[in-house]
């Protein structure tokens, strides 16, 4: 008797080896799993109307819709830093490039495989806007460009649209405006792409970004 | 009376007695091999997909970044499958009359989501975090392997224990500059060792006992 307890007891502990027990599958919604009990069968849930999230208060319009007095601000509404600007490229180079390419010129690969082509940064008109257009186009799209405001969170598309003025300045931007200093590493064969000077320095940007630049600024030397 | 059992019978008896324990040692060896086959694990097994969305396409052809798509893997433990909106940035235009597409557009236009079969699914029991492994180094091709060249995902390693502990114990010869974490194709400039201490120093990867404390991944 006692013996077949035993084997019986063995037999069970293999048989459940191979089971997948409840711990396995719980029932608890992880992120994105479907749900039996909501009838779209989501359950990530909508934020329910006239609520706020935390930590989305919009607190500042400026920052949050680009506009002030139903006017596009001129000025950045957070402050311009080098580390800004680079967060933006970043950016700029996840979000914009499939169409809009590296320099922004309007050729990127999805452009190249049938989509409509973006006009480039360079153009005069979008030298002369105010730097809130970028991030209303950002936010809300324009005509055949899709709006980013689900994937990018408001802080990024303002280092994007700061971003942008600083591809706008470099497009027309020569040797002589890089910092004798600067030079040597950006003439050097082996300067690695990815690790170059950012080629102008961060205070003409700050002017850039803030007055609206129609002209490459001045350089003495 | 004669004898039921051939003399040579007690041979074979005392052959089976002894056989016996490589007969269970096999069984033994068997059981864990089909537990570490990928019928059990599902590695390298594709899912069929309600649309046949292709990484090669969208990754590897067009040079789409991750995080176009899974936005929150930098800064959340989940990645994040993107949204039929996300799919409808492009294909709203282009490709906008492929019959591949058509669960796309039904998405869109009844806004009923699309049902992505889960590749990579850790049991429940098991707390795991993206963001971590991305600000300290961990290529997403280290854990998921050329996703550049997937027409459909599969799942690259086995997702065992062991997997995550192999790593945890000597993260040095995995990790990778953060400029790096979402290339394809990573190849060190150098010698791993040296790059993977330097970098382990750098990042302040803390101490393998820490990363193997049953709490880090059962919490
Ligand atoms: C899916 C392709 C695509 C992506 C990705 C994309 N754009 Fe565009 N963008 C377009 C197209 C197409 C136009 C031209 C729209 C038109 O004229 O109808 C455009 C136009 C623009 C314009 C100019 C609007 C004008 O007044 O002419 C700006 C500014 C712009 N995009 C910024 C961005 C930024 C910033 C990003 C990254 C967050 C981005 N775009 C990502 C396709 C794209
Ligand atoms: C154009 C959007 C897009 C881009 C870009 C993209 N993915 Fe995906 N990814 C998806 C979609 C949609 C799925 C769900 C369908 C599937 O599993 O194939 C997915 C699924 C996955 C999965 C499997 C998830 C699971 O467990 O079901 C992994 C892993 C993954 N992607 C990794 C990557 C990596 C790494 C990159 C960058 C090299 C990348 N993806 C780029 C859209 C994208
Ligand atoms: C940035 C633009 C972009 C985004 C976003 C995008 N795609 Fe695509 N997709 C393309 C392009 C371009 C092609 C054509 C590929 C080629 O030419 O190699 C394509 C091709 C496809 C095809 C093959 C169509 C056919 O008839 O062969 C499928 C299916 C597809 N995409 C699904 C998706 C899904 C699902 C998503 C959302 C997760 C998505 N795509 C997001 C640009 C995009
Ligand atoms: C340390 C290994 C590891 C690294 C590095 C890693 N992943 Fe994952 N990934 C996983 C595991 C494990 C899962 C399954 C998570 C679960 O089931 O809870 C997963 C799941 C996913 C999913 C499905 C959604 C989810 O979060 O469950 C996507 C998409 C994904 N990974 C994309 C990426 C991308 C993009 C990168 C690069 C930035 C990346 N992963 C880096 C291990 C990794
Ligand atoms: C290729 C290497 C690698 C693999 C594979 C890997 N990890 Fe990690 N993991 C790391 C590194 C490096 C860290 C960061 C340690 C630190 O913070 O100093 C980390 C950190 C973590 C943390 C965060 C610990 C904390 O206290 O916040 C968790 C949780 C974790 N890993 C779970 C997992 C799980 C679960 C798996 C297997 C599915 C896994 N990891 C596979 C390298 C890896
Ligand atoms: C680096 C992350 C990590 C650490 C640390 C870790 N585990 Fe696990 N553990 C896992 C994963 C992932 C699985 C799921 C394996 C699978 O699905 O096959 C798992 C599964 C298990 C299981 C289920 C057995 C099985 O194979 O199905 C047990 C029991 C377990 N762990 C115990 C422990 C104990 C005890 C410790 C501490 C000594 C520990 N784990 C530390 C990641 C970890």
């Amino acid at each position: 008797m006692r013996r077949l307890r035993f084997a019986v007891l063995v037999a069970l502990a293999l048989a459940s080896a191979f089971c997948r027990q409840d711990m396995q599958d719980q029932p608890k919604y992880k992120n994105l799993r479907g749900s039996a009990f909501f009838d779209d069968k989501r359950s990530a849930r909508p934020v329910v109307e006239d609520t706020v999230a935390r930590g989305s208060l919009w607190q500042d319009d400026r920052f949050t819709t680009g506009k002030a007095d139903g006017k596009l601000v001129a000025a950045l509404p957070v402050p311009l830093t080098r580390e800004l600007l680079e967060r933006g490229r970043d950016r700029y180079g996840i979000y914009c490039t499939p169409c809009h390419g590296l320099t922004g010129n309007g050729m990127g690969m999805v452009v190249q495989r049938g989509f409509r082509q973006p006009p480039s940064f360079e153009i005069d008109r979008l030298r002369e806007v105010p730097v809130g257009y970028f991030f209303d186009v950002m936010s809300h799209g324009f005509g055949a460009m899709p709006d980013y405001a689900a994937q990018i969170p408001t802080a990024d598309r303002w280092a994007i649209a700061a971003y942008l003025r600083a591809l706008q300045l470099s497009q027309r931007t020569t040797i002589a405006d890089v910092p004798a200093s600067a030079r040597p590493a950006l003439e050097s064969p082996d300067a690695p792409a990815k690790a170059a000077p950012l080629p102008v320095d961060v205070d003409d940007w700050r002017r850039a970004v803030d007055e609206g630049p129609t002209e490459p600024p001045e350089r003495e030397h | 009376m004669a004898q039921i059992f051939h003399r040579s019978t007690n041979t074979l008896s005392r052959v089976s007695v002894f056989g016996a324990v490589f007969f269970i040692a096999f069984l033994l060896w068997l059981f864990d091999a089909v537990n570490r086959s990928p019928y059990i694990t599902q590695q390298g097994i594709a899912r069929v997909q309600p649309v046949q969305f292709s990484h090669q396409h969208h990754v590897g052809a067009i040079g789409i970044d991750c995080r176009y798509c899974h936005t929150s893997v930098e800064k959340a433990a989940f990645a994040n499958i993107p949204p039929t909106k996300t799919c409808m940035n492009c294909h709203a235009q282009i490709w906008n009359q492929s019959p591949e597409l058509e669960p796309v557009r039904e998405s869109w236009r009844t806004g009923r989501s699309i049902e992505w079969v889960k590749v990579y699914d850790l049991p429940d029991y098991v707390y795991f975090n993206h963001s971590i492994h991305v600000a300290k180094g961990v290529g997403c091709e280290t854990c998921h392997g050329r996703i550049d060249r997937m027409p459909l995902v599969s799942q690259h390693p086995s997702l065992e224990m062991s997997w995550c502990l192999d790593c945890h114990r000597a993260p040095e010869k995995y990790i990778r500059p953060r400029e790096d974490v979402f290339t394809m194709g990573y190849v060190p400039a150098g010698r791993q060792e040296e790059i993977g201490e330097k970098l382990k120093a750098e990042y302040h990867i803390r101490p393998t006992r820490e990363l193997t404390d049953c709490w880090t991944c059962h919490r």
